[in-house]
């Protein structure tokens, strides 16, 4: 077992307990951290998979900035304990197996597809991590009018959260 | 040697998405709801990042930037109406809001 197998194994299991605590967890703001130990160990997983940028965009932005808004609208509203529902029969006895069966499905067909058992190496080999200038290149060159599409979405997102957050007069 | 097939992290990706559609379906608060959300959009952005990685192109980890960009969007506009929601509403709970139900 080499370190980057071990680091794997980790935060994948770091990230799917963070999901199942998402799920299980009573008080949204449990939720709320447990969605940012998912994303977390998502980002020590882009830094395994050679995406050091994308790593730190997601621990910026995602965990900074997305979850503090979230945090903040959490304590802003005094979120209490959500209500519990009932599930239907149907979800529990019908659903859960089934999607597990789809998703045992997709692993088998995931782990011999000629795409899946591509090695992906990169931890710790600089010239085959994904070089931050190129990236930048890429995004400002190729794909420059989604960029700045993107910016005129944010405008409009900005505008829009103030329109609907102001009081009635 | 490191030695971890693209496999791994797509069958990781699939199971954080199914998890998030789980939450996504079970749970009643809105916040919540929201964050399952996030969730499915991270498992979708573990895919993006682990293809770039298996094809050694670079418009994978761009597709992740927009994504993330519209996220952000997403999650102000969203929270906004949730927060209006809570102030016309009194409650969280989306059973609550049935204006559109028959």
């Amino acid at each position: 077992m080499s370190v980057p197998i071990i680091m794997f194994f980790a935060c994948a299991l770091l990230a799917v307990l963070g999901a199942v605590l998402l799920i299980l967890a009573r008080e949204p703001i449990h939720s709320a951290l447990a969605l940012v130990l998912v994303m977390m160990s998502l980002a020590v997983l882009y830094l395994l998979l050679g995406a050091p940028f994308v790593a730190a965009v997601q621990i910026i932005v995602y965990a900074g900035a997305i979850m503090v808004l979230f945090v903040f609208v959490i304590m802003l509203l005094n979120a209490g304990v959500e209500e519990r529902t009932d599930f239907s029969k149907i979800a529990k006895w019908v659903g859960v197996p089934l999607g597990f069966f789809l998703l045992l499905v997709t692993a088998v067909y995931l782990l011999h597809s000629s795409i899946g058992t591509t090695i992906a190496t990169g931890v710790g080999a600089a010239n085959q991590a994904a070089d931050t200038r190129e990236l930048s290149q890429q995004l400002f060159r190729q794909y420059l009018f989604p960029f700045e599409a993107t910016s005129i979405l944010i405008l409009i997102a900005i505008l829009g959260a103030l329109v609907l957050a102001r009081k009635d007069e | 040697m490191s030695a971890i097939p693209i496999s791994w992290y797509l069958v990781l990706s699939a199971v954080l998405f199914g998890l998030g559609v789980v939450a996504f379906v079970f749970k009643r608060n809105v916040i919540t709801i929201f964050m399952s959300i996030e969730l499915m959009l991270n498992a979708v952005n573990l895919a993006f990042v682990a293809f770039a990685r298996a094809r050694g192109a670079l418009d994978g980890l761009v597709f992740v930037f927009f994504v993330i960009v519209v996220a952000a969007a997403e999650a102000a506009v969203g929270l906004a109406i949730v927060i209006m929601l809570a102030q016309h509403r009194e409650s969280l709970n989306v059973e609550r809001v049935n204006l559109l139900k028959l």
